[in-house]
């Protein structure tokens, strides 16, 4: 089963609980997962914390039908690039929904889910997955 | 006597989009379903999704309540989770919650147990510590994914859900106010776990009498007679709901309206929530409940007790309920896609060899 570095997993709890990502007041760029150095404006950026709304639609999906260890139980799921209302792309899967279901262009809604266990006696790993937007669920 | 005004600023419910029938459960059983159903009082029960727990409903109940209070998540001052289902025995299910809501770091947080009624005593908490000035809100949640031993009657009730209030004391706030709580706790062993076994025990039918309806009979008119009120006075009762059928034979022993208590019960279309019940049951009322209303919410855990609330609804309902956009109570009922018997049993992990 994979397992990460403790300090990491803990390092990135904002951004994966949360979206807690980061803007450039100098560019007006947002940015996720989190930066330290605007690419943008290089020294001239100024990089504070930002906090996204979690809205956000399907740039791309696929179905992943051969998922990674620890994923049995959810496989075959929906693994896709959304793109946030604030404009950055992520990677995550879509819950709740199949093939069927969801089309690019939907509308989107972070929810926050287990993403793995690291062995039955070891670390829950929690984050962002993404659901169809209510307006869109399918009934 | 509370010594200050104390309010539910904002609430919000999550129930998992899975449901199975009591006629699945019961054909796999051997069982007749008309007679579960008819017994029960039970047509479906809510399946939590393989990356959902108590956890996950907690952040999601917590998410829509903070999102109808309209609150700075930064301004919550404590964090309770009730639930017989923490993900972990020792780390706190409240700080995954109050770390994914915004809510860190200076606040104080803790998880509670206490069977189906966990979520009620982190109220009360709440309610004691906003009352005193200690917090300006606190977020109380009772929230759940419990198991039933394959087979077992509870089976066909054990379900997943979550219930969050946020607690403040600024009676411009309030959506409700919390006027008076009662609690009537006795030691009766009617349903018990311990820690390492996976599913819990119960004493069949001696979960009836002695345990369900003693306590939340001994709750609610231990708080008829503290508030000086009667039946009559409530337009709503929540009690705790782990069939369909208890709660109304509960308000018959009261010589409560039984249709003072159907909209607030739940368990026939998402099971019994646990922890989430009395609660969910509460925030349903709250979305069709007008100012002025008053509504008597009794909760009980197995073990045993009861915890009963006088809550009037405020004028502030009407505003928020319109501003609110997020998942209501219906939503999630509403939004269903049915299971059978093999795909909950993976859900719920009751497969040794997975």
């Amino acid at each position: 089963m994979p397992s990460e570095n403790l300090a990491i997993t803990w390092r990135r709890i904002p951004e994966r609980y949360r979206l807690a990502g980061s803007y450039c007041e100098n560019c007006k760029t947002s940015y996720f997962p989190n930066r330290k150095l605007c690419p943008k404006c290089r020294r001239k950026g100024r990089l504070a914390s930002k906090q996204f709304s979690g809205r956000g639609r399907i740039y791309s999906f696929t179905e992943v039908s051969a998922g990674p260890a620890g994923f049995e139980l959810e496989t075959p799921y929906l693994l896709a690039i959304v793109e946030l209302e604030e404009g950055p792309r992520l990677t995550a899967q879509i819950v709740g929904a199949t093939e069927k279901d969801a089309k690019i262009g939907d509308e989107v809604e972070m929810v926050f889910r287990r993403i793995m266990e690291d062995s039955p006696e070891g670390l829950i790993h929690y984050g962002y997955k993404f659901r169809l937007a209510k307006r869109c669920a399918p009934k | 006597m509370i010594s200050h005004p104390v309010g539910i600023v904002g609430y919000g419910a999550c129930v998992p989009k899975y449901r199975i029938k009591a006629d699945e459960i019961a054909r796999v059983w051997g069982e007749e379903p008309e007679r579960i159903k008819k017994g029960l009082g039970i047509l479906e029960k809510s399946v939590p999704d393989v990356d959902e727990d108590a956890a996950t409903l907690a952040v999601e109940a917590a998410r829509n309540a903070l999102a109808f209070a309209g609150i700075d998540p930064a301004s919550i001052g404590a964090v309770y989770v009730g639930s017989e289902s923490h993900p972990y025995a020792v780390k706190p299910t409240a700080t995954i919650v109050a770390e994914a809501i915004g809510a860190t770091p200076n606040l104080t947080a803790a998880d509670l147990e206490f069977a189906c009624k966990a979520g009620t005593a982190a109220i009360q908490i709440c309610m004691g510590m906003a009352a005193s000035g200690m917090i300006r809100y606190g977020l109380a949640i009772g929230s759940d994914t419990s198991q039933g031993r394959p087979g077992d009657a509870l089976e066909y009730t054990a379900s997943a859900g979550a219930a969050a209030f946020i607690i403040g004391r600024d009676k411009a706030e309030f959506v409700a106010e919390i006027e008076e709580t009662f609690s009537f706790t006795t030691d009766t062993p009617d349903f018990w776990r311990k820690q390492h076994a996976e599913f819990p025990s119960h004493g069949g039918r001696f979960t009836g009498t002695p345990a369900y309806f003693r306590h939340i009979m001994g709750a609610t008119q231990g708080l008829f007679e503290k508030t000086n009120t009667r039946a009559n006075d409530y337009d709503y009762f929540v009690f705790h709901q782990p069939n369909g059928k208890f709660p109304l034979e509960a308000a018959k022993k009261m010589g409560i309206d039984p249709e003072k208590v159907k909209p607030g019960l739940f368990t026939p279309v998402i099971g019994n929530t646990y922890s989430g019940a009395s609660p969910i049951g509460l925030c349903g009322v709250l979305d069709i409940a007008k100012p002025g209303q008053r509504i008597l919410v009794t909760s009980f855990g197995s073990g045993a007790g009861s915890d009963a609330f006088s809550i009037r609804v405020a004028e502030g309902i009407v505003e928020k309920r319109q501003a609110y956009r997020g998942w209501r109570l219906a939503d999630y009922i509403a939004n269903k896609e049915y299971v059978d018997y093999g795909v909950y049993a993976k859900h719920r992990r009751k497969l040794k060899s997975l």
